[in-house]
């Protein structure tokens, strides 16, 4: 393609589904990829030469119907996983079971087993009302023309008549407080609100106490409402989506960096490769992160200086850990049988434990007993290790980017601290282990071109969230360089395999008259 | 039961109770406040509890007192008199201080000393402080509107608002927001660098809060207690001549000029309800008063588990009483002091002993003493705000000799086990070697100190759990969710209460606006005259 209408830069899944539903508007799409594959954070890694590894994310939701639907997914290999429950891992070996509706487990009274669904059901409502937001650009709250009125009227009416009085009042009352708060009054097992806090936390920078959990919280509940949580691996959705851009005439190059935007007048007209090579376009998109992309990738010179600043600005320092164990044999869970290592697991006994956590990455330090989610993908497809051997993935939470005193260092120490931990819900487990990977926030960082590291390109707190994420002035896809665009996590509504900034990206690129 | 024609009773004359009081009676109704203590003022209030000392042992400085409400009850005419309060300063574990003073030029030669591109950007951040401090004080002495009512009244409310807001440029729409909801850390992290500037402008987002610097919402805070005007000085803090008892008392003399009546040593326990009515209230000697209207000036916790009937309220509410979010996070230390203590850092005669005082010099200094407050232990490092205002009130002390107040967060509701008299001590003591580290001969001075903590915060004045706002200042209980969604109006359950303490909006702080709001809404409703007063325009 020698000049192409769009060219995209990163095929993670958010550029891939942005460059599905471009050429399938009848554009000529360009994706420009700096590794050796598409699917970014969600590419799956080989360790050792035998063992597939999911990329960062373990657990993925459906991806929205309305995606899967226009972009043909189901066609090119794309089906749900088989939905997994969540355990929470006590020491004493009596656990949690937290399934779609309901709980279980020995330590859990009458109160909370009887609360559980109609909490449940109160959030995924609370969720489910703020589709209209999700699902568009978000609305400038000034000027704004009749879509952003519509999106937020569609979003009035929902809270206020979809949800109904009562509810409302509710709502209103928690959207923007803790979740730690919200489980203290609703039940009584430290158990169970340890495990609901996790969902709030992982990935963020964030503990049980800090004002905007219950906001990311609903985030994650608005994927869980397109579906049960598995652990199909991204590896699936990126393959649909690279075929089904593919077979709609857009062009995917690997192991192609860009270095350069090329801006003039305040306008963008293509990119300079690593190599030098010059690649024009009408429209350029950046998957990227948008410090990379307007720090980097622009240049401050290109930008005013007030945007620039809040650009540089963006609170955005991954906090999450990944370590990957390759098993020569199945592990033993105490107290768990092995039928049910197809689950998901959580080491989180308790809110305050998770505080604990937290704290000392708010200084540049480790934790002492970090919150742990671990899965074992080679239980849902043995075709991932070789025979008999098995796949354990963790995520570690509250790894400071900024560690005090660096990675290099401690970063083995720390790998053998998760282990440690590990052994105590599974004697064992340091025999079966073949190899190991364990990457940090820096690794994250280096790997991936995410500035900080961080999963979602950028915190999902409040004030980095809808009409204001990455910042004002670029919150709906466009930028203050005419023809530049973004489509990545950093942008609305933010991370985790949603796809969504990618599509209302491409939404609003035809909006504005495509290529023209 | 006693008949003394009161037309309405208002339990606790605590500063809101007062002021809900005073216009009430100056609209011609007759009124009488109950207190529980034998002295009026609840947490506004000075105390002799040291013999020749006067202690405001609560609250301590005024500035949030709405001046509008001041003119409208002529406090001035009533004892009232307000000095400004010129400058802060945090003290630096290296030897070295920072200072905060009114007057620009200095101000600025100051922060040039620690840091240039500081000096310069306190322009820019002066402006946008100021810019929200004027917007949101639009709307203190308003009732907020009520979003599941499909009333007129609300509709313009909430009309008022948005028009409010939409003076704003769009891209001021984005940053107020942004304000509202990140850390006071982040925030001020957009304007300032040197870590002691940052520290010293963070110290007041975490007042009586249960929040750290670092978490989201804490800048809101620092408004709320930066949006006073002392003299149309906005942002100014100021002192109040005979400690913070003269506050209430000024109140008090005013409501009495009106016709008013204070009675001490009245504990309510009971609210009196008949029919779906309220009737009147019972005291803790079994005495009964009547009254068609009825108004609690205890926090909303208190007033609906403690002296309501649970068969008089909704279960619903009871179960958002009971769920309050009130917990103490504050102790003070009230100290008399035999001299003026020495300061080495400070040099000689510098006047930033008269304003605010802090040791706190860095953000994670101040994150960790939270971290502590979290896991139920006061701070070892604690932040504490200090002042010494006998230099300039001779009311306080004897000659020659000083009256120190020190407010201190962090200090749990309970440590692990609950407050005996020897944590407490501990904690005073913890207090006591920290201003130590920084005057030499502070130690040898210390004639007497009092020390409280949540405990004797909840006990004398009857703030549950110790909150000194009535009520966590988190978005769940901010504006029309103050104190609990649906009942933001100052209207209690039954025909005939209110609420008209801190528990309401706009919140805590010796503010007056609870107490007046709530007696425009009183007054709406017996379709008596409003003697409450409108907001003063900025302009």
């Amino acid at each position: 393609m020698i000049r192409p209408d769009v060219i995209i830069i990163g095929a993670g899944h958010n550029g891939l589904v942005c460059a599905a539903y471009l050429a399938r508007a009848g554009m000529d799409v360009l994706v420009l990829e700096s590794g050796e594959s598409t699917g970014g954070m969600a590419a799956p890694r080989v360790l050792n030469d035998d063992y597939h590894f999911p990329g960062l994310a373990h657990v993925t939701y459906p991806i929205s119907p309305t995606i899967r639907r226009d972009l043909k997914l189901d066609r090119f290999g794309y089906a749900p996983g088989k939905a997994i429950d969540t355990i929470a891992l006590d020491a004493n070996g009596e656990h949690l079971t937290i399934s779609a509706n309901s709980i279980s487990g020995n330590r859990l009274g009458e109160a909370d087993i009887d609360a559980y669904p109609e909490f449940r059901k109160q959030y995924l409502a609370f969720a489910n009302s703020l589709s209209p937001l999700f699902n568009n650009k978000p609305p400038r709250l000034k000027d704004m023309g009749l879509r952003d009125t519509a999106t937020l009227a569609r979003l009035g009416w929902n809270i206020r008549v979809g949800l109904g009085r009562e509810s409302m009042y509710e709502f209103l009352r928690v959207a923007a407080i803790n979740i730690y708060d919200v489980l203290n009054e609703t039940f009584d097992s430290e158990q169970l609100q340890g495990a609901l806090a996790v969902d709030a936390v992982m990935g963020s920078a964030m503990g049980p106490r800090t004002p905007g959990t219950v906001l990311t919280w609903l985030q994650r509940l608005f994927g869980e409402l397109n579906g049960a949580p598995s652990l199909h691996s991204g590896e699936q959705l990126v393959n649909a989506l690279t075929q089904s851009a593919e077979d709609a005439g857009a062009v995917i190059r690997c192991n192609t960096r860009v270095r350069k935007i090329l801006v003039e007048d305040s306008k963008a007209f293509g990119v300079e490769l690593d190599d030098g090579e010059l690649v024009k376009a009408k429209l350029v998109i950046s998957n990227a992160d948008p410090r990379t992309t307007f720090s980097s990738l622009v240049g401050a010179p290109q930008l005013d200086t007030m945007f620039a600043n809040r650009v540089a600005q963006i609170r955005g320092s991954g906090v999450v850990g990944k370590l990957h164990l390759a098993l020569g044999g199945l592990p033993e869970f105490t107290g768990i049988d092995p039928t049910g290592l197809t689950n998901r697991f959580l080491v989180a006994p308790s809110m305050r434990y998770i505080e604990h956590a937290f704290n000392p990455s708010k200084y540049g330090e480790c934790p002492d007993n970090p919150v742990l989610e671990i899965t074992l993908p080679s239980t849902h497809n043995n075709a991932l290790a070789p025979d008999g051997h098995h796949l354990m993935s963790v995520n570690v939470a509250f790894l400071p980017y900024d560690l005090d005193g660096g990675w290099a260092e401690q970063k083995t120490t720390m790998a053998y601290k998760v282990i440690s931990q590990l052994e105590r819900y599974s004697p064992g487990l340091k025999s079966l282990i073949v190899d190991h990977e364990f990457l940090t926030p820096r690794d994250i960082e280096n790997e991936f071109d995410a500035t900080g590291g961080h999963w979602h390109h950028g915190e999902l707190s409040i004030h980095q969230s809808f009409m204001m994420r990455p910042t004002y002035g670029a919150a709906q896809y466009d930028t203050p360089i005419d023809k530049l665009f973004l489509c990545g996590a950093g942008s609305h509504p933010g991370g985790g395999l949603t796809g969504l900034p990618g599509r209302n990206a491409a939404k609003r690129i035809l909006e504005l008259g495509g290529a023209k | 039961m006693t008949n003394g024609n009161y037309d309405a009773i208002i339990i606790g004359a605590g500063h809101n109770g007062l002021t809900n009081a005073a216009f009430l009676a100056k609209a011609g109704l007759r009124v009488l406040v109950v207190e529980k203590n034998a002295y009026p003022g609840g947490a506004t209030v000075s105390r002799e509890l040291h013999k020749g000392w006067k202690y405001s042992n609560c609250s301590y400085v005024c500035s949030l007192f709405r001046p509008e409400i001041y003119n409208a009850l002529d406090l001035g005419r009533h004892g009232l008199k307000v000095i400004p309060l010129v400058s802060s300063m945090t003290f630096k574990q290296d030897g070295d201080y920072f200072g905060s003073y009114q007057d620009p030029n200095i101000r600025r030669r100051e922060l040039m000393r620690h840091n240039q591109r500081d000096a310069d950007a306190v322009v820019r951040f002066d402006a946008d402080v100021l810019r929200w401090c004027k917007l949101i004080r639009g709307f203190l002495l308003r009732t907020p509107p009520d979003p599941g009512s499909l009333r007129p009244r609300d509709a313009f409310e909430f009309a008022h608002l948005l028009k409010k807001f939409y003076e704003l440029s769009e891209d001021q729409i984005y940053e107020f927001i942004r304000f509202f909801t990140m850390s006071i850390a982040e925030y001020l992290e957009n304007y300032f660098e040197n870590e002691t500037i940052l520290a010293h402008y963070s110290g007041g987002s975490i007042i009586g809060t249960g929040l750290g610097v670092y978490s989201p919402g804490t800048a809101y805070v620092l408004l709320h207690h930066a949006m006073g005007d002392v003299d149309g000085n906005v942002g100014a803090w100021g002192f109040a001549r005979g400690g913070m008892g003269s506050v209430s008392g000024a109140l008090a003399s005013s409501f009495q000029s009106y016709g008013g009546e204070i009675r001490t040593d009245a504990e309510v326990t009971q609210i009196l309800v008949s029919g779906n009515r309220v009737s009147g209230v019972r005291l803790a000697s079994g005495e009964e008063i009547a009254a068609k209207t009825v108004v609690s000036n205890l926090d909303a916790k208190r007033t609906f588990t403690k002296v309501m009937d649970a068969n008089d309220i909704p279960p619903a509410l009871l179960k958002r009483a009971r769920n309050f979010k009130i917990r103490g996070s504050s102790g003070k230390l009230n100290i008399a002091l035999d001299g003026m203590p020495t300061f080495p850092a400070l040099p000689k005669d510098s006047p930033l002993t008269l304003g605010h005082m802090h040791f706190t010099d860095t953000l994670p200094r101040l994150e960790r003493a939270y971290d502590d407050w979290k896991d139920d232990r006061w701070s070892a490092d604690p932040y504490c705000d200090t002042l010494i205002p006998s230099q300039y009130d001779p009311t306080l002390a004897p000659p020659g000799k000083h009256m120190m107040t020190v407010f201190v967060q962090y200090c749990p509701v309970e440590p692990e086990g609950g407050w005996t008299d020897d944590k407490r001590d501990a904690f005073g003591q913890t207090v006591i070697d920290q201003i130590a580290e920084y005057s030499p001969d502070f130690k040898d001075l210390l004639l007497h100190a009092e020390i409280r903590t949540p405990r004797e915060l909840e006990n004398e004045v009857g703030l549950t759990e110790g909150n000194i706002f009535q009520g966590e200042l988190t978005f769940d209980q901010l504006m029309f969710n103050r104190p609990f969604p649906g009942y933001a109006q100052y209207r209690g359950p039954v025909k005939g209460m209110y609420m008209c303490g801190s528990s309401t909006h706009p919140g805590g702080g010796v503010m007056g606006a609870p107490g007046a709001n709530s007696a425009r809404e009183i007054l709406r409703d017996l379709k008596k005259p409003d003697t409450t007063p409108e907001e003063f325009s900025d302009d």
